[in-house]
């Protein structure tokens, strides 16, 4: 009898992970109770895919401000339907593998309703097989051709930033009309660089102009002198979109191979976003154009929009941050961000989505949105969503370096930046 | 118990508890362990080359895209249904495997890491240039309805899982039987003392590219099944980092053990999982952990428990 007393009174380590086991189970058990019992008050969770590491740090830095402004500015006016937004932010290290990890990730143990903010496409394409998969609603903010291509799936959507074949498209007539009809192409010798080529060649085409020469650098190219005799004489516009840290040493190297006088240069902002304008050995882009998708400077037109929206994200009017002045935004993209959150949360008002058994009805709400006016929602412009294409088309701008700021000289109508269907997703069925 | 037996019985059950979590695991954890099965089985063929024959690759990632781009254009350009384009990946990464160690093998030592990592470099931007075909960096999707393998959905969580765990138990018991098979005694020899072995009158350079060949099979096979089941093939597969962690899984693991590739995935893939819930910073508390492991388990997890405990593991 004492034995068996004796027995029972000792403390096993497995006894005592199992007391521990049922205490931590039972000290968390207010919290979800009360979610499970009160589920239309639990908040709505979005899950943030983000590039902290990799070669979209820069970018996802800024995506990052972003959309925790914006998801503020959504909660401090009562959320959505009436629910707080969950931002749940994990870092894919800007890679395909990880990216589809994190979207299950958001999928399967966090449950979250939504996927949001993908920007580099190699992760977008790594990802949305699994979020059509797991059946989660995979808002990108990319600008690649992917969704629109048909490349993708029903659950994956853009409706917050325009892509590059609509950007590059609607830069031929202003090329061709004021910069000059014979162009001289360079671009990373990748797919994002084959993507300008082929739809820029198109373009300037159709506009009548003609490329003479694709100058396709390798991507691990760091010095470029070599590349410029290839430049044709009786060029008169030199279309360059270079990515990466070697961008510097291009346009210095660009700067010394033609001297004062040089072709006219039309540039895709891409090659600068995060780089301060002003820095030593750019000096040489002043008068040269760019392509941007949300003038980094606050013109003399700023909207109001623009000036609310700057200051909700903690952008001064040259295009950095308020508290760092050489931390530069990416502000052609990250509006993207911004502009996505808020048009989630109007189609889950518009479809009265209370959870992930609505998540269908979340996609059919966005598929039947159009004309986007220019607001607070959209700061960078109006919007015409594309619902079978899951794509959206709106402005472009072009500025021009003057006095090392960019400074707007043309903004594209929406109607430039339209093309032929290519898909129709709401023919998949979920 | 011989040491055989003890060997069948604990690969055995590692194979019956993997078949067992499928029912239990939680949807997340059930798609973490298929991907793992996966990518450890690329640890495995790693394991072949650097673990039992002591020849360190550093491009190994070219024989896993090989695998992956073999299968996935198979599927886009010429309509293959899913095992004949398993087959021409396979395929495509025994033949990449050849004439890399036909070359490769004339080097040895620091030499013949450099240059696996330039022929891997090399394929990765060929795979860029081509990108017409490639889709280059951005890559491509294996879209759901080209995933279905005798009628069997790729795409379904259940038939994924079970089909990692079928190329896992096919590369786990592969590398068992090799080991323990006279041609692999050879490389582990061969490993150990190369000019011996040499003496003793065996073909070292046949045997190593036997070993080359074997690896960048059983890699090319993981890559494949990988572009499969997760329907995407891309460009940063062949990139100088996916030859990085196979090594690194290895070495956490125990090279030149054969359950040390799977540990050595699982601990990976769980610590920079785990880490990255935590804070940005978490490749720092990777490094940490794997400098802390290389300190105090110099032989891997495995490794340490053969040295300390269990002297039989094979």
């Amino acid at each position: 009898m004492t034995k068996s007393v004796k027995s029972g009174a000792v403390t096993t380590r497995r006894g005592a992970l199992k007391t521990l086991g049922i205490g931590a189970g039972a000290a968390t058990l207010p919290l979800w109770a009360r979610y499970a019992d009160a589920q239309s008050s639990a908040p709505i969770k979005i899950g943030f895919q983000v590039h902290r590491t990799g070669i979209g740090a820069a970018y996802g830095r800024w995506y990052d401000r972003t959309t925790t402004a914006a998801a503020k500015m959504i909660n401090d006016n009562g959320g959505i339907n009436g629910r707080m937004v969950e931002i749940i932010a994990e870092d894919d290290g800007t890679d395909p593998k990880r990216g589809a990890e994190v979207v299950e990730k958001f999928a399967t143990q966090y449950n979250c309703d939504v996927g949001f903010g993908t920007l580099f496409s190699h992760v977008v394409f790594g990802s949305a097989p699994r979020a059509g998969e797991l059946k989660l609603p995979y808002f990108v903010v990319s600008e690649g051709h992917h969704v629109a291509s048909g490349a993708l799936n029903r659950y994956t959507l853009q409706p917050g930033i325009t892509d590059v074949k609509s950007q590059v498209q609607a830069m031929a007539p202003f090329v061709a009309s004021n910069l000059g009809k014979k162009v001289t192409m360079i671009f990373p010798d990748f797919a994002f660089g084959h993507d300008h080529r082929d739809f820029f060649t198109a373009a300037i085409e159709a506009q009548g102009g003609q490329v003479l020469e694709h100058i396709a650098i390798p991507p691990t190219e760091t010095s470029f002198t070599r590349y410029f005799p290839k430049i044709p004489r009786d060029t008169e516009v030199i279309y360059h979109v270079m990515v990466g840290p070697a961008v510097l040493t291009f346009v210095k190297e660009l700067g010394e191979f033609f001297g004062p006088s040089r072709p006219e240069l039309f540039g895709f902002i891409d090659s600068l976003e995060a780089v301060d304008i002003g820095s030593a050995g750019l000096e040489f882009l002043d008068g040269t154009y760019f392509w941007e998708g949300n003038p980094r400077y606050a013109q003399e037109n700023q909207s109001e929009f623009d000036k609310a929206y700057r200051a909700a994200v903690g952008v001064d009017d040259n295009g950095a941050s308020l508290s760092d002045s050489k931390d530069i935004a990416t502000y052609s993209h990250m509006f993207g961000c911004w502009e996505t959150l808020n048009i989630i949360k109007r189609g889950m008002e518009a479809s009265g989505y209370a959870g992930p058994d609505d998540r269908a009805s979340l996609i059919e709400a966005v598929e039947a949105m159009s004309d986007m006016p220019h607001s607070l929602e959209h700061p960078q412009g109006a919007k015409r969503f594309n619902g079978k294409t899951h794509q959206t088309f709106g402005h472009q701008y072009i500025t021009r370096v003057t006095d090392g700021k960019l400074i707007l000289a043309h903004t594209t109508s929406i109607e430039d930046t339209l093309y032929p269907d290519e898909v129709d997703y709401t023919t998949q069925s979920f | 118990m011989t040491a055989v037996r003890k060997s069948l019985l604990l690969h055995g059950g590692l194979l019956i508890v993997l078949f067992g979590l499928q029912f239990v695991l939680p949807a997340y954890h059930h798609g973490n362990l298929a991907r793992i099965m996966v990518l450890a089985s690329y640890a495995i063929g790693y394991n072949v080359l650097f673990g039992y024959t002591g020849l360190l690759s550093l491009g190994h990632a070219m024989f896993f895209a090989a695998g992956m781009y073999g299968m996935g254009l198979g599927i886009r350009f010429l309509e293959m249904s899913p095992a004949l384009a398993l087959l021409a990946g396979l395929a495509a990464g025994l033949i990449l495997a050849l004439v890399v160690g036909y070359l490769a093998l004339r080097t040895v030592g620091v030499a013949f890491m450099i240059v696996t990592l330039m022929f891997a470099q090399a394929l990765f931007l060929t795979i860029l240039y081509f990108g017409k075909w490639t889709r280059g960096d951005e890559g491509f999707v294996i879209q759901q309805p080209e995933r279905v393998l005798w009628g069997i959905d790729l795409s379904d969580p259940v038939n994924r899982y079970f089909a990692a765990l079928l190329l896992f138990a096919v590369c786990l018991l592969v590398s068992l039987w090799l080991i323990q098979r006279p041609v692999g005694r050879v490389l582990i020899a061969i490993r150990e003392n190369q000019e011996r072995a040499r003496m003793l009158g065996y073909d070292i350079f046949a045997h190593k590219l036997a070993a080359v060949m074997i690896s960048g099979g059983i890699s090319a096979l993981a890559g494949a099944v990988y572009g499969l089941l997760f329907g995407y093939v891309g460009a940063t597969f062949a990139s100088v980092q996916y030859s990085i962690f196979p090594l690194l899984w290895v070495l956490l693991g125990g090279a030149g053990t054969v359950l040390g590739p799977f540990v050595g995935t699982l601990f990976m893939f769980y610590l920079i999982d785990l880490s990255s819930a935590l804070t940005t910073a978490h490749m720092l508390i990777a490094g940490v952990v794997l400098v802390a492991v290389t300190l105090f388990a110099q032989q891997g997890i495995v490794g340490e428990l053969r040295r300390r405990f269990w002297r039989w593991l094979p």
